[in-house]
C-alpha cells in the first residue's frame, strides 16, 4: 500500500467517523432528532462507541488473514480514539441530559444501577488507552507493556456489550448481533494465541 | 392538580390543523398532494401510511370534567410515531410502520368470566354505548418518558355496568389481539401472549379509567391500539392494554404480561410513583416527548398528577411493596 494512498484514505476515514456526530448536530439545529431527542442522542453515541470499538478490535485479526492487509493497522488508533470520543459524548449525555450535572444523582445511579456501573467501567477502561495512544507512550512504556495495557480494549468492549444487554427489556434480543461479533473476535484472538504458542514450541524443539 | 373546568370546544376542533401539521407533516402532506395531483395516489399511500389514518372520519366528542387542563398536547405526529406496541416490533418507530397489518373491522369484544351472562359487543355498538368524551390525559411510560394525549372515549365503568359482572368478581382482565398473521412480531418477541393486563374492580370503576376509541378527535390509529383500548392516566403506560378482544371478570388477580416477564421490575399495580425507582433507572424525572432535548427533563408527579382522584384507592397500602 503506497504511503500516498494511506494518507488519502485517512482523509476519508477521519471525516467519515465524524458523520454521525455531524448528523446529530444538524438534526439538532433543524429540530429533527425525533420525538425523543434525548434517546436519539444517547442511542447514536452509544452505538457509535460499540461499532467503532468492535471495528478497531477487528483490525488485528483481519490483517493477519493476509500480509497485503498489514496496512490496516495504521487505522486502529484513529478508530479506537473515535470510539473513546463517542463514549465520552455518551457519558456526557448522561451527565447532562439525564442527571442535570447533579453529582448526587450520578453517584447514586453508579452505585445502584448495574447497567450504569458497567457503562462507567467501560469508559474508565478506555481512558488509559486513549491517554497512552501516542508513539511517545509506546516508547515510554515499552512495546510489550503497552500491548498488555491495550488488551483492556477487549474488556471495554465486553463491558459495553453487557451494558447494552442490561438496559434492554427482558425478552428483547437486539444486542445479539454485537455479542456475536465480539465473541468471534475474542475467539479469533484465542485461537491465534494458541497457534502462536504451538509454533513457538515447535521452534524451541527444532533449536 | 390541574383538573379544572374544561373548555367548551373539544381540541379536535381547535388543534386539528395547527398542531398536526408541524413542518414535517406539512412537507409530507405537500408531497402527498403533489403525488396525488400526478395521479399517483397509490405512491403517496406507500410513502406515508399515516396519511390514510388522518383522512379518517371524525368522532363526535363532548367536553369532560375529567379532562386535564393547563397542559399542551403532544403533536399528533409524535403520538402516532413513537409507540410501544411489541406485537408490531420493539423499536418505537416500528408500530407506525407495521400496524397497517391489523384488521380492525369487523371487531368485537368478548365478555366472559364472572358475569350474569356471557356477551359479545360489536365495535360499532360499543362506540355508541355512551356519548364519547374528549379527555386530555398525561401519559407516563415506565421507561421515563411522557406525553399529553387528547383521548376520545367514555368511562370504562359504563361498559362494565353493561357487562353485568357478578358480585364476586374482584378483578377485571383485558386481553389484546393475539394473531401472528397480523402481528408477526408475536413470534419473535419473548413474552407470554396474548398481551394481558388487569385491574382491581375499584380501579376499573374509577371514572378516570377510560374505554378509548380515538385520539385528537378521530378513531385510534392502529399503532395506538385500534379500535378499542383502555387508558389509565395514573399508571405506567403498559397497564393501558391496546386492541382489546376479550374482557374477563375474575376472582383472583389475573396474570399481567410485563409482570410475568420481570416481576421485580413491573408490579401488578404499576402506579406512577416518583419515590419507587425502577430497578434499572430512576422514576423521579421524565423526558417530555416533543420537547427540545435541553428542556425535556421534568419531575414526575405522584400518581402522574391524578392523586386527588385515585389516591384513596390505595389508602393503607404500602406502595413500595405494592409497586
Amino acid at each position: 500500500m503506497p504511503r500516498r494512498f494511506l494518507v488519502a484514505l485517512k482523509f476519508v476515514v477521519f471525516p467519515a467517523c465524524l458523520v454521525p456526530l455531524g448528523l446529530l448536530v444538524y438534526r439538532g439545529f433543524t429540530n429533527a432528532l425525533g420525538p425523543d431527542p434525548v434517546a436519539t442522542i444517547t442511542h447514536t453515541t452509544g452505538f457509535c462507541t460499540l461499532y467503532l470499538l468492535l471495528i478497531s478490535l477487528a483490525i488485528t485479526p483481519v490483517r493477519r488473514l493476509s500480509k497485503h492487509l498489514a496496512w490496516l493497522i495504521r487505522f486502529r488508533r484513529m478508530l479506537g480514539l473515535f470510539a473513546f470520543f463517542y463514549c465520552t459524548l455518551h457519558l456526557f449525555t448522561w451527565i447532562w441530559l439525564y442527571s442535570n450535572f447533579d453529582v448526587h444523582i450520578m453517584l447514586h445511579d453508579i452505585g445502584k444501577r448495574p447497567f450504569i456501573t458497567m457503562g462507567m467501567l467501560g469508559w474508565t477502561l478506555m481512558l488509559p488507552l486513549a491517554a497512552t495512544s501516542t508513539a511517545w507512550s509506546i516508547r515510554k512504556l515499552g512495546g510489550k507493556r503497552w500491548l498488555m495495557l491495550h488488551r483492556l480494549a477487549y474488556f471495554a468492549a465486553i463491558a459495553g456489550v453487557i451494558h447494552y444487554w442490561w438496559i434492554v427489556k427482558t425478552g428483547v434480543r437486539t444486542p445479539w448481533k454485537v455479542t456475536v461479533v465480539l465473541a468471534v473476535l475474542l475467539l479469533a484472538r484465542m485461537v491465534w494465541t494458541a497457534m502462536d504458542a504451538a509454533r513457538r514450541r515447535k521452534v524451541a524443539v527444532a533449536v | 392538580m390541574l383538573i379544572r373546568k374544561p373548555s367548551d370546544i373539544p381540541s379536535s376542533e381547535i388543534t386539528a390543523q395547527a398542531d398536526y401539521m408541524d413542518r414535517r407533516k406539512f412537507m409530507a402532506g405537500a408531497a402527498a398532494l403533489g403525488a396525488a395531483a400526478l395521479g399517483a395516489e397509490r405512491l403517496s399511500n406507500i410513502a406515508s401510511p399515516q396519511q390514510a389514518v388522518q383522512a379518517d372520519t371524525k368522532l363526535t366528542t363532548i367536553p369532560s370534567k375529567y379532562s386535564t387542563t393547563g397542559v399542551t398536547p403532544t403533536s399528533f405526529q409524535d403520538i402516532t410515531t413513537y409507540n410501544n406496541f411489541y406485537e408490531f416490533g420493539t423499536e418505537k418507530s416500528d408500530p407506525a410502520r407495521n400496524a397497517w397489518r391489523l384488521q380492525t373491522s369487523p371487531w368485537s369484544i368478548k365478555v366472559d368470566g364472572l358475569v350474569k351472562q356471557k356477551k359479545t359487543f360489536d365495535i360499532d355498538a360499543l362506540m355508541k354505548l355512551r356519548p364519547m368524551e374528549e379527555r386530555v390525559y398525561r401519559h407516563r411510560c415506565v421507561e421515563a418518558w411522557s406525553m399529553v394525549i387528547p383521548w376520545a372515549g367514555y368511562s370504562l365503568s359504563e361498559f362494565i355496568k353493561a357487562c353485568e359482572p357478578l358480585s364476586n368478581a374482584r378483578y377485571v382482565q383485558f386481553l389484546s389481539l393475539d394473531n401472528p398473521k397480523e402481528e408477526p412480531w408475536i413470534k419473535s418477541v419473548d413474552l407470554h401472549w396474548p398481551y394481558s393486563e388487569g385491574l382491581r374492580m375499584d380501579e376499573a370503576m374509577n371514572p378516570l379509567t377510560l374505554l378509548t376509541f380515538g385520539l385528537y378527535g378521530q378513531p385510534l390509529p392502529k399503532q395506538d391500539g385500534a379500535p378499542v383500548r383502555v387508558v389509565l392516566p395514573w399508571k405506567y403506560g403498559f397497564k393501558s392494554a391496546k386492541s382489546i378482544v376479550e374482557v374477563r371478570f375474575v376472582k383472583d388477580q389475573p396474570r399481567t404480561t410485563w409482570n410475568e416477564s420481570a416481576p421485580n421490575e413491573y408490579g401488578f399495580y404499576s402506579n406512577v410513583n416518583p419515590n419507587v425507582d425502577h430497578p434499572r433507572w430512576s422514576q423521579k424525572y421524565e423526558r417530555v416527548i416533543g420537547a427540545p432535548f435541553w428542556k425535556a427533563r421534568q419531575p414526575t408527579l405522584m400518581f402522574n398528577g391524578y392523586g386527588d382522584q385515585v389516591a384513596s384507592l390505595y389508602q393503607g397500602m404500602d406502595l413500595r411493596k405494592n409497586f
